[in-house]
């Protein structure tokens, strides 16, 4: 009887790792597309539904992108904020303060903020340090699944979905564990 | 032996063996007091006290470098595991976020007595409704991610508002590389220690830095990267290494050089031997006078004193050189003769040496008192106790052909007034030129720390971020509460400078311990139960979070309505006792509060004092000062570097005094003067030339070259008057390997790696052997006494 049983569980592993093969060459490919990309500066709409919230809120403002670590988010409403990403540092100016944390001393906000800049990068390696990586679609129209490997970022974070046309990302949803959620829509290209 | 000379040996064994006895019985230090100031007003002595044993005093910075990141995230968490169970260290921070969630709680749970932001009118409905949009504004932020679950204990943000407080002094963390502090080009991992030992306890300081060490060695392993350390602590520890090095190598070397000189020209043990007895009888009464007059001896006199062994061999070559005259060993006549030049060469030598007795720096002060001591001890050893020693036989080698070839050939220069005019006008220029530039005004010229090693403390500073403090607040009290609170006057004058965009941040003991009657006006300030629950209601209708959801609040509110007061013991165990520690201070006259500014990001080096203090001073006249640490040093050094100019231009005018009643003549004076003015002024046109700038022991080592040089200069002139002024070349002779000894001796200063030694040693080498050749040079040309009436001296 073993032996029946064990073959299916072959088959499966055989499967699983065609699957993957199949998967990894478009990720791959979408990663160096997107790995091309030295700048970015798009506006965008984010949207939080927050269980403590009655509505969701929503804030809007512009991000700036530079290749391979600098991410700055500039929020203009409701409140003006800006948010800066640098060598897994940031930096948050809002009103009278500056703030300056280390991700690292963070772990809870690390995957929300690194899975994009790992994405806008194509930084693959960083990516699949944190989460497990599905590729969905093609290259015109992708999809990209993260759900976190890692224990102590899955306590923060459910799953984070991506979606994109060639080496521009479109929206970031993401599902945090206790329920709430939040919608990053990006508009397109700012200026030039 | 005659009478006399057994009675002579036997006073001068006696008091060698006392000399002795007070030797073993001294105290010897060897930490940097000797380069600290004593300090005149109140503010300076709250900035040395800072510089001695501040919070600053007492950090060490190190580093890992070498091999791969994550070799050195591995070691400095292992050496920060085991320097945090040490005793010696109050706090060890190398990244890790152990110790930071203690303190969340701690300012979570205590957020209602710490926050700026506790007033009534935070309390009434509108003020509820405007704190609570903000906090949901702040959750559209991703920082809202960190605050989205205190929303419903905290929706007045009063947590966010205290990390805003306390960030308000600190630049900024440095980044992180695999869970541990990074520098900026990521080359070096980065820990912070902070030891229990004061910065001026140097024992305690270098425990500390073995145990650092140690801490390395055991996480390094085999895997071999550098290990790099700095802080005022360290700097203390490698300085008294340094010195305690220098000070035995620089004195073997001297030794060596001056034993070679002298065995090369006397060709004779036994006059070696008998030429170090003043050496070594000067340096004994050098330091006893130091004991005994100072209490506590510096290891660095010791490295000013080598300089003496120069000095002091001077007087036996002039006795076996000079006494050698007309081949017949006329030691009366020489009596008669020399010593009168060599006493009152000595005398202007002591003259010089006494006016750094007054001197702030105690490295100073005991330097002359050294000298002096040591000077007239090895001169009256020459002359009442050595030529008694002189064996009936004693000769040495004829060094008259030196003499004959010196005088040969200062008789071919001519022109030489000429030449040393030009010379003295050019160096005149050099200097003039040079005036703005030519001082270094900064304390930092007297550390005792190396320029390489000041380098890195510079880098590893700018590594870890430590705020830049050049500029504080102080604020003193007659007790803790009241100078909480005009700390906290002052705190609200400093908020306002924020918004101007004149500073931008502060840090201040009260944002960690505010004073009880501020933490009682904040609990007033908490409306009760039934009362909060109404505005509550009123507060959010309209809002998107319900009142229900924040029922914590009005539970946490009704707690700090009735918790205890914050005093400083509840802050232990906690990141912001060291907080408070460093920043509140009790001292013997009461206490301080210290409130550090930090630059705004538009103008991250230049903060407006002058608006500052206009805005502070007036909250508690005489109570509030703006102190400028940087510019307060300076100008202390300034001060110092005065009272050298000073102190240098007494000694010079003591020794023309000394000069102008021994010689009895101003024509006299002045040809002795010349050439020495002449030295010094060429040796600072020199420096100006090179580029190198003149700190205050650069001043104090001209007054050694007039101090030293005098002597040649006087020789010269007994020349000039003396009816019997003895054998020419002889006299040279003597003069020129005199001069080579001390030339020797304080050019082997020159080449020290203690920055005082270098530039002592680098201006009175050059210098002395300028004033002899000068003096040399002029001997036949400056007028006579009889020519000075009529034809003037310019």
């Amino acid at each position: 009887m073993g032996s029946n049983s064990n073959r299916r569980v072959w088959l499966c592993l055989v499967a699983l790792c065609l699957a993957g093969a199949s998967a990894g060459g478009d990720l791959g490919q979408l990663m160096q597309l997107l790995a091309q990309r030295q700048h970015g500066h798009v506006s965008f709409v984010e949207e939080h539904f927050l269980h403590v919230l009655d509505r969701p809120v929503e804030s809007s403002g512009e991000l700036f992108y530079d290749a391979p670590d600098r991410l700055e988010k500039r929020t203009l409403k409701p409140k003006p904020e800006s948010l800066v990403l640098e060598h897994g540092v940031i930096t948050a100016r809002r009103g009278r303060h500056t703030y300056v944390l280390n991700l690292s001393d963070y772990p809870q906000i690390v995957p929300l903020i690194d899975s994009i800049r790992a994405t806008l990068a194509g930084d693959r390696a960083s990516l699949e340090r944190i989460f497990k990586v599905t590729f969905d679609g093609d290259l015109d129209h992708w999809k990209l699944l993260l759900v976190p490997s890692d224990s102590t970022v899955a306590r923060s974070v459910k799953q984070i979905q991506i979606e994109g046309a060639r080496d521009a990302i479109q929206s970031v949803e993401i599902q945090q564990a206790d329920g709430d959620r939040s919608l990053l829509t990006i508009g397109p290209e700012v200026g030039q | 032996m005659s009478r006399s000379g057994v009675v002579a040996t036997l006073v001068w064994a006696v008091l060698a063996i006392v000399a002795i006895v007070i030797l073993a019985r001294a105290r010897y230090t060897t930490d940097l007091s000797a380069f600290l100031p004593r300090s005149p007003t109140a503010t300076q002595k709250l900035l040395v006290d800072q510089l001695r044993d501040g919070l600053a005093s007492r950090l060490i910075v190190v580093a890992i470098e070498g091999t791969d990141p994550a070799t050195r995230a591995r070691i400095s968490t292992a050496m920060a595991t085991r320097l945090r169970s040490d005793q010696q260290f109050v706090s060890v921070n190398n990244g890790e976020t152990a110790s930071a969630n203690r303190d969340r709680m701690f300012l979570f749970s205590h957020r209602y007595l710490l926050s700026d932001t506790v007033t009534p009118e935070r309390f009434t409905v509108e003020g509820l409704r405007g704190a609570i949009q903000d906090t949901i504004d702040l959750l559209a932020s991703p920082a809202g991610l960190l605050t989205k679950d205190l929303l419903p204990h905290d929706p007045t943000g009063e947590m966010v508002e205290i990390v805003g407080q306390l960030a308000g002094g600190a630049a900024g963390a440095p980044r992180t590389v695999d869970g541990v502090w990074t520098s900026a080009d990521g080359k070096r991992a980065l820990l912070v220690a902070q030891t229990r030992a004061l910065g001026s306890d140097t024992d305690g300081q270098q425990r500390a830095v073995e145990a650092v060490r140690n801490a390395f060695d055991q996480a390094a392993g085999q895997l071999r990267p550098t290990l790099l350390m700095s802080g005022p602590g360290v700097f203390a520890v490698t300085a008294r290494a340094n010195i305690i090095k220098e000070v035995t190598r620089l004195s073997i070397l001297s030794t060596v050089v001056i034993v070679a000189l002298l065995l090369g020209v006397y060709r004779s043990v036994t006059a070696l031997v008998l030429g170090l007895v003043p050496v070594a009888s000067g340096a004994l009464a050098g330091v006893a006078a130091v004991a005994l007059g100072a209490g506590v001896v510096h290891g660095v006199t010791l490295g000013f004193g080598i300089t003496l062994i120069g000095e002091a061999v001077d007087y036996s070559i002039y006795l076996f050189i000079q006494s050698q005259q007309s081949g017949n060993h006329d030691r009366v006549g020489w009596q008669r003769a020399v010593w009168p030049t060599i006493r009152l060469g000595m005398l202007t030598s002591v003259c010089g040496f006494a006016s750094l007795l007054p001197s702030g720096f105690s490295g100073l002060a005991q330097l002359g008192l050294y000298s002096i001591g040591g000077l007239v001890a090895g001169a009256l050893v020459t002359r009442f106790v050595l030529p008694h020693w002189l064996p009936r036989n004693f000769s040495i080698r004829d060094v008259s052909p030196i003499g004959v070839a010196a005088a040969r050939f200062l008789a071919r220069i001519k022109g030489a007034p000429v030449a040393l005019a030009v010379l003295a006008l050019a160096a005149g220029v050099i200097v003039y030129m040079h005036r703005t530039t030519l001082w270094n005004r900064e304390l930092s010229a007297l550390s005792p720390v190396s320029l390489a090693d000041q380098d890195l403390d510079a880098q590893l500073r700018v590594d870890i971020r430590a705020p830049d403090v050049r500029y504080m607040v102080v604020v003193s009290g007659a007790d803790e509460q009241a100078t909480l609170h005009v700390a906290e006057q002052v705190g609200k004058q400093l908020d306002t400078l924020i918004d101007q965009d004149v500073i931008g941040g502060f840090d201040s003991p009260a944002h960690y311990l505010p004073s009880l009657d501020l933490q009682r006006t904040r609990q007033a300030s908490l409306p009760p139960p039934g009362e909060l629950r109404e505005r509550l209601e009123k507060a959010v209708t309209g809002l998107p979070v319900r009142a229900e959801r924040l029922a914590p609040f009005l539970t946490d509110v009704e707690t700090a309505r009735t918790q205890p007061l914050l005093t400083r013991k509840d802050l232990d165990n906690t990141s912001l006792a060291s907080g408070v520690d460093a920043l509140l201070l009790h001292g013997q006259r009461g206490w301080t509060a210290l409130l550090p500014l930090r630059a705004s990001a538009s103008n991250p080096s230049y903060i407006d004092d002058r608006r500052v203090r206009s805005a502070v001073e007036k909250v508690a006249p005489g109570g509030v000062t703006m102190l400028d640490i940087k510019g307060e040093a300076d100008t202390l050094y300034s001060t110092y570097l005065l009272e050298a100019v000073h102190l240098s231009l007494a000694g010079f005018a003591a020794i023309v005094i000394l000069l102008l009643i021994t010689l009895r003549s101003a024509a006299r004076v002045i040809r002795v003067v010349i050439p020495l003015a002449l030295a010094v002024l060429t040796v600072a046109g020199g420096f100006a030339l090179m580029g190198r700038q003149l700190t205050l022991l650069h001043v104090i080592g001209m007054l050694l070259i007039v101090a030293v040089g005098s002597n040649y200069a006087l020789f010269f002139d007994r020349r000039a008057n003396d009816a019997h002024p003895g054998s020419v070349p002889l006299t040279l002779a003597s003069l020129l390997i005199a001069n080579l000894a001390t030339v020797a001796s304080f050019g082997i200063l020159a080449f020290s790696t203690v920055p005082v030694l270098t530039a002592l040693g680098s201006t009175v080498a050059p210098g002395a052997l300028l004033a002899l050749i000068f003096s040399a040079l002029l001997a036949r040309h400056l007028p006579t006494p009889t020519q000075a009436c009529a034809a003037g001296v310019s």
